[in-house]
């Protein structure tokens, strides 16, 4: 495999996906490894003068002590002048987290009840190692990684954030899948004390918030669970202290403040499949073609926009992404499978 | 004489101050940047639910006059109404120029295919002529069937709240609290709750 020394600004999210692994399934588990093996050579520049106007939390000295030692930039878009990243104040402020209540400011206002510290994640299931691990033996081993993905609503507005996170296959393979998994399930914490949007009677969702990934989805390199964004660690409504980030997927795949995570063998019935099926799918790939039964998903809204400026950019198959993931759906009906 | 239609005039003109306010504060919060990231959606939001606020407003104030015996009730009817219709162009308005960005072939589609869209817009075309037929020219040459016309404004908040409900995704609260005061509202129009408001009205003052 060719590794190329690059200026940080130079990789690019086709970089993370060699050839050898997109274009060979079966090889796919192997290259993973090696995808971990040539980036931690690239970028080792410090990005944290690119967010001096990001305000800065309140991590624990651990989280803060890995963020230090991120490899900034290890992702960034092909086209860096189109994907502008969206100010850290739209990304903290303008959010879907219904745990906090369905207004897009309500999570920003109200998620200030959400305790982070301590937090601890369950990995249960067809593992050989299970377990209830605190959020620092679950994520230290990992490198912590930027990257700079495009995030599609399925409500057909897009931002692009600078995510910090770890692979979730390194995840996966601490856990030592069994040959029976053949899904990944992710619950959100439920406790109405801290989650207002849990104590709606109108909720339609059945908390916990739920969502499933394949277990090829799962091990894909471009799949991440984030920890931070733009330098520091997540503010509590964009999901903290862990959630998932697969961004040729709808941001609703990538379910926040995650408590569990299990390896199962039956495919996991999402929140959203479960509450509209003919609205939400399981695998809920961004797809231009499949519309939304109430809205085109044809395009979208590039945020932050401004009045006269709608910023309807077209939708790109798998976001995007599609020159790294269109192999994991080969002979698969996305109208079908949406 | 001349001091009671002041005092009518200054209540009218506080009525449309007050259903102008909204639209000035959530400009000005749009020109402040205070609107999020999305502003044309902010106002598209606000307006709309401002929309049907109005129209529950201008249903209620029948039951109320019954209730009270007030005459300012029936006094700011029809400019509730027309205000209620300017808000429902308004929302349109904003579909149309900050979430489409006036791609005609895309609003074609957008209205052929979705539901909640085709029910707005017949809410809207509703709207229009009761608003057309609101001065005293339509009425007098109406007669009668103004009244019955008019009664077009029941059908047309079933239609908007229909519309607000194919819009919400996961929480039913907000709507389940207008929908039951549109129901309120709506049940006080059948004949037998119509006839005991009066009614109603004189029990609470022989109290």
């Amino acid at each position: 495999m060719l590794i190329k020394i690059a200026k940080p600004g130079d990789l690019h999210e086709s970089d993370v996906t060699p050839e050898s692994v997109y274009l060979s399934r079966r090889r796919f588990l192997g290259g993973v490894a090696g995808v971990g093996a040539g980036l931690a050579l690239s970028g080792r520049v410090k990005a944290s003068e690119a967010y001096t106007d990001v305000p800065s939390g309140d991590a624990p000295a651990w989280l803060s002590e890995k963020i230090d030692q991120t490899q900034w930039r290890a992702v960034t878009p092909a086209d860096p002048d189109k994907d502008t990243l969206a100010p850290f104040e739209d990304a903290s402020g303008y959010n879907n987290f219904y745990e906090f209540g369905t207004g897009k400011s309500d999570p920003s206002k109200r998620a200030g009840s959400l305790s982070t510290e301590p937090w601890s994640v369950v990995v249960d299931g067809e593992v050989n190692n299970g377990g209830r691990f605190t959020l620092e033996d679950f994520a230290s081993p990992s490198q912590f990684e930027e990257r700079i993905y495009r995030l599609r609503c399925v409500e057909a507005w897009s931002m692009v954030i600078p995510w910090l996170g770890i692979p979730l296959a390194d995840v996966i393979r601490r856990a030592d899948p069994t040959s029976k998994a053949k899904y990944v399930r992710f619950e959100t914490l439920v406790d109405p004390e801290q989650m207002p949007g849990q104590r709606s009677s109108f909720a339609l969702i059945d908390w916990p918030y739920v969502e499933g990934l394949r277990l090829d989805e799962a091990m894909h390199p471009l799949t991440i669970l984030a920890l931070g964004m733009y330098g520091r660690e997540l503010p509590n409504q964009n999901g903290a202290p862990l959630r998932l980030v697969v961004p040729w997927k709808y941001g609703f795949k990538s379910i926040k403040s995650i408590v569990r995570i299990s390896l199962v063998e039956e495919q996991p019935v999402n929140s959203w499949q479960l509450l509209a099926p003919n609205e939400y799918g399981f695998y809920a790939n961004v797809n231009p073609n499949v519309d939304h039964p109430r809205w085109s998903q044809a395009s979208e809204r590039r945020l932050p926009n401004s009045l006269f400026s709608p910023n309807n950019i077209d939708t790109r198959m798998f976001n995007g992404y599609e020159d790294e993931v269109a192999e994991l759906y080969a002979g698969m009906d996305l109208s079908v499978n949406y | 004489m001349a001091k009671q239609e002041a005092k009518w005039r200054l209540w009218r003109g506080t009525v449309f101050l007050a259903a102008l306010a909204p639209l000035i504060y959530w400009g000005f919060q749009v020109y402040q940047n205070a609107a999020g990231p999305e502003p044309g959606r902010y106002l598209l939001l606000n307006i709309g639910i401002g929309g049907l606020w109005l129209m529950l407003l201008t249903l209620s104030l029948t039951p109320l006059s019954k209730l009270t015996r007030w005459k300012g009730f029936a006094l700011i009817r029809r400019q509730l109404g027309l205000w209620t219709l300017a808000y429902a162009t308004l929302h349109l308005c904003c579909y149309a120029l900050f979430i489409l960005g006036l791609n005609w072939a895309l609003l074609g589609a957008e209205i052929v295919k979705r539901p909640y869209i085709i029910v707005g817009m017949l809410a809207l075309l509703g709207l229009a002529a009761l608003g057309a037929t609101s001065n005293r020219a339509a009425m007098r040459k109406l007669g009668k069937r103004w009244k019955t016309l008019h009664k077009l404004a029941y059908p047309i908040l079933a239609l908007i709240l229909l519309h607000f409900f194919w819009v919400v995704r996961a929480d039913m609260g907000e709507w389940a609290i207008y929908a039951a005061i549109g129901a309120l509202l709506l049940a006080m129009r059948l004949p037998p709750v119509a006839r005991r408001l009066p009614r109603f009205r004189q029990r609470l003052a022989a109290k």
